[in-house]
């Protein structure tokens, strides 16, 4: 059997992109949140704050560690995949991603070894300053990254002559019309993952009792924050979803499962879509409410799935799915932001054990909903790599062969699937040390006392070092 | 109507982004190649923090160099990738690994020693795979159209596997004598002892592959063989930076080693883009060809006249924080 270079291709980046989305959301809101506890701690000079930061800090450095090296291959695959597409729209999205990289990477990358390792190297402004800058990097990555993948949902400010895409008005394909919707989805995302996370782990460290104080204080902070800005994202997520009813109503009506265009679309709860007849099975909804939502009148028209051609239309299935675990996980969140408030009156928030317990599961749920939203974006808007103007196929490297594309997916499976366990099981050890044991825990690892090393270690200093053995001694007061 | 030659303008930007990368994270993946041979862990823990503040930065030389080349010359983009397919995921799986280690390896106790062998096996792979796409430069691209035509390990020669062992060697040095300007003592005076050694090494294979590169071309050999003799006081500076480097390690200069070392880098470099001007992509297009549209390169560099200043300023602040000598366990948060 031919192996077919488009499908490896496309599976390889939807799993690429996929991992490194996940670091990003989680490092965009956490770095806010590092850099409003070092400002905490800057004012109020409450070591509560220092301990705070300097534990989430660690936490973060590990998560954005996995973020850099996965971002570094995205910014790869656009050549080595699909490079006629790189080819065809470099005029816009070379500037675009190089504005990202001075503009924000630089900033990032500089800015993060000084809060990292600077803490007793600087003044302590300063070392705000760093964990502003590095805040403030992130937003500004969004900002481009989000404008380019945009730009591709809903192009316009561009033209397209002899294969290649030339740039008419740069204000207008930057601002693309869905980018505004889509940069502010994605950032109160990114707080909605940082708060679901801190929180969660704040509740677990409550359950089990320890360092009572540090942890209340951010329990509260983030059901504060998620208060409002859960509610916002759905508001936030309907105007999203108008938007592109407008530009990309083919995307709506796999979102919706509605496969007619018709008047008095019903909302559907539960639907087993099927493509191939192009009807749904075992519909379960709610009459008119589609419609309602959409256009806001009862009997308003809501587009179908088959009103373009079987080979322009979106896989139905994954994108009607995907939007409803999003959605779904939104109003749970929803719930569990208005319920903490509820559990304020007599201070319950924080010795409620099934209220924490829900809270400590909650902490995963913000990456099904960043995932799956952003399935429905990119699935829906399958066959088209530009909207309406360039298809997946068109865009392929043209000597790329399958034998290639499958040693590549499969290599980066094995590498990504190591280092994420490696993550994954670092991330817990930092947890289970939690904030109490901090310095213990850090000049144990700095000590060359490890099992491995520990049996040949003394002789060679002595050996190597001749009369400066002095130096050669662990420095203990190292870390802080 | 165009006012300047943006592509010539370009082509000077992506190869200061290029020299950049090199010089910058050549030495922190140089200190990684070294890593396996340092006398114990203690030394190893030094090594490491004497580059973890600053290798991301470093590495983000490289993505500049990717998104700059989409950007001005995206042709160069899409026939280098495809033609470099499965050497440029041996070079993310490189990074990758070592990336994490530096992470990783910190919060490790008993699987230590598994991220000094990430961190040392992905330096070396991706040192080895830089080194190979400067081969594979130097041989040329089959393509027609403007599109990669040839197959999925045409880069993979003799040649381009001798330029992958020079990228070795290079960086080891590199590596090395910045490790004998930020770190004292016995790990000092271990850094000394390999630095004749690796320059020799250097010596050796660029030696090689300078005899040899003429004869992979003959627009090269052309090059060099007809009256452009001007061109030859560049390996003249190299062998005097190469003297420089020995000696001030006979006379144990902290600092010197290291300037000397990137002034072999930069007169190797320059000796290489002398050899293929003004081609970008061997054998067929020039920088020209190979252009982006006119606006495109113009609304980029009107923002990097800006930035880019910016962005040296602040490195160069984070470099001045953390100056001076690394010592054991210190570093860490
Ligand atoms: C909304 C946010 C967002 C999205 C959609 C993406 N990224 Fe990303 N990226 C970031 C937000 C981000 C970040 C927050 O800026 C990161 C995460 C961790 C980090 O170090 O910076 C990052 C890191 C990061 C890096 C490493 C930067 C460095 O060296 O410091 C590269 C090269 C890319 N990304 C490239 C991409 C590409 C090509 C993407 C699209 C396919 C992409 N990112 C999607
Ligand atoms: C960071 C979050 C993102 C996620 C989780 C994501 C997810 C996906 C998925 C699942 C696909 C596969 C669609 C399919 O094959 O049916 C895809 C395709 C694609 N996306 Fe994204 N995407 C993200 C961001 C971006 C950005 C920012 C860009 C560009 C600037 C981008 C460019 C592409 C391209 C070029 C494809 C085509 C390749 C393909 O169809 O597989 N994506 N993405
Ligand atoms: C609660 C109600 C929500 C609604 C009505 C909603 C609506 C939408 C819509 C319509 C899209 C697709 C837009 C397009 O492709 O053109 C989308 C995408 C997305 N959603 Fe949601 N959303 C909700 C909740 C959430 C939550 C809680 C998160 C994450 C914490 C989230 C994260 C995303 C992401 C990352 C995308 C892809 C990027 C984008 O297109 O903005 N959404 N959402």
């Amino acid at each position: 059997m031919e192996l077919d270079p488009l499908i490896l291709s496309r599976i390889q980046f939807a799993f690429v992109v996929s991992f490194h989305a996940i670091f990003p959301v989680f490092t965009i809101g956490l770095a806010s949140y590092i850099a409003v506890l070092e400002g905490l701690a800057f004012k109020t000079e409450n070591p509560l704050w220092v301990k705070l930061s300097a534990f989430w800090t660690k936490v973060f450095a590990v998560v954005f560690g996995m973020g850099v090296v996965s971002g570094i291959v995205m910014s790869f695959q656009f050549g080595t995949n699909w490079s006629n597409f790189a080819q065809a729209s470099a005029n816009f999205l070379g500037p675009i991603l190089s504005y990202e990289v001075v503009t924000a990477f630089f900033l990032e990358a500089a800015f993060l070894g000084v809060l990292l390792f600077g803490r007793d190297k600087v003044p302590a402004g300063v070392h705000l300053f760093a964990a502003i800058m590095v805040a403030l990097g992130t937003f500004i990555s969004s900002f481009w990254i989000l404008s380019a993948n945009s730009w591709m949902q809903t192009p316009a400010g561009t033209e397209l002559r002899d294969g290649v895409f030339y740039v008419t008005s740069w204000s207008e394909a930057i601002f693309n019309p869905s980018f505004p919707y889509r940069f502010a989805h994605m950032a109160l995302a990114s707080f909605l993952t940082g708060g679901f996370v801190v929180a969660g782990v704040s509740a677990w460290y409550l359950l089990l009792g320890r360092e009572v104080e540090a942890n209340k204080k951010a329990l509260s902070m983030c059901l504060w924050l998620l208060l409002f800005i859960a509610p916002a994202q759905a508001v936030l997520g309907d105007f999203h979803g108008l938007n592109t009813l407008e530009h990309q109503p083919t995307k709506v009506a796999a979102m919706e499962g509605n496969w007619e265009t018709s008047r008095n679309v019903p909302l559907l709860l539960f639907a087993i879509p099927d493509q191939e007849n192009q009807r749904n099975l075992y519909e379960i909804g709610i009459p008119s409410l589609a419609s309602f939502i959409l256009t806001h009148e009862r009997d308003g028209e809501v587009p179908g799935v088959s009103a373009v051609p079987v080979d322009e239309q979106p896989p139905v299935a994954i994108v009607f799915w995907s939007f409803r675990v999003m959605v779904g996980i939104g109003l749970l969140m929803i719930a569990f932001a208005v319920t903490g408030l509820v559990l304020r009156a007599g201070g319950r928030y924080w010795r409620t054990g099934w209220f924490l317990q829900g809270m400590r599961f909650m902490s995963i749920a913000p990456f099904f909903a960043v995932l799956t939203g952003w399935f429905v974006t990119e699935v829906g808007r399958a066959p088209w790599l530009v909207y309406g103007q360039m298809t997946q196929a068109e865009a392929l490297t043209p000597s790329l062969t399958g034998g290639m594309a499958l040693f590549t997916l499969i290599g980066y499976i094995v590498v990504y699937a190591l280092v994420f366990s490696a993550g994954v099981y670092y991330l817990m050890r930092v947890l289970y040390v939690g904030l109490e044991d901090r310095d213990e825990d850090e000049h144990e690892a700095e000590r060359p006392k490890r099992p491995f090393s520990a049996a040949h270690v003394p002789f060679e200093i002595e050996h190597e070092s001749g009369g400066t053995v002095g130096t050669a001694k662990p420095v203990n007061e190292g870390g802080h | 109507m165009e006012l300047f030659d943006l592509p010539l303008i370009w082509a000077f930007i992506i190869g200061f982004g290029i020299i950049m990368y090199v010089l910058m994270d050549g030495f922190d993946l140089g200190v990684g190649i070294l890593f396996p041979f340092a006398p114990n862990e203690e030394a190893r823990d030094t090594m490491m923090n004497s580059v973890a503040p600053v290798w991301d930065g470093n590495e983000t030389w490289l993505v500049l160099g990717g998104a700059g080349l989409l950007a001005a010359f995206p042709m160069v983009y899409s026939i280098f990738l495809p033609a470099l397919y499965i050497g440029v995921f041996l070079l993310l799986a490189g990074l990758i690994f070592r990336g994490v280690a530096f992470e990783f390896r910190f919060k490790a106790r008993t699987s230590r020693y598994l991220w000094n062998w990430a961190f040392a096996g992905g330096s070396t792979v991706a040192s080895f795979a830089q080194g190979a796409v400067v081969g594979a430069y130097i041989q040329g691209f089959e393509t027609a159209n403007g599109v990669y035509v040839g197959g999925a390990l045409d880069w993979l020669t003799p040649f381009t596997v001798l330029t992958g062992l020079g990228m070795l060697a290079g960086y080891s040095l590199l590596g090395s004598t910045w490790l004998i300007m930020k770190t004292e003592g016995y790990l000092q005076q271990w850094a000394y002892k390999i630095t004749l050694p690796l320059l020799l090494a250097v010596l050796v294979v660029f030696g090689i592959i300078g005899v040899w590169t003429p004869f992979v071309d003959e627009m090269v050999r052309e090059r060099w063989f007809s009256n452009l003799s001007i061109i030859w006081i560049l390996p003249v500076l190299t062998l005097l930076c190469a003297i420089q480097i020995y000696r001030s390690v006979r006379d144990r200069r902290d600092g010197m080693p290291f300037v000397a070392t990137m002034g072999l880098f930069i007169t190797t470099y320059l000796g290489l883009v002398v050899s293929r001007w003004p081609y970008v992509v061997p054998p067929e297009y020039t920088l020209w060809d190979a252009a982006s549209a006119y606006e495109s390169q113009l609304f980029l560099l009107l923002g990097l006249l800006f930035v880019i200043p910016i962005v040296l300023v602040y490195t160069a602040w984070t470099y001045w924080v953390f100056r001076g000598k690394v010592r054991a366990g210190e570093g860490y948060h």
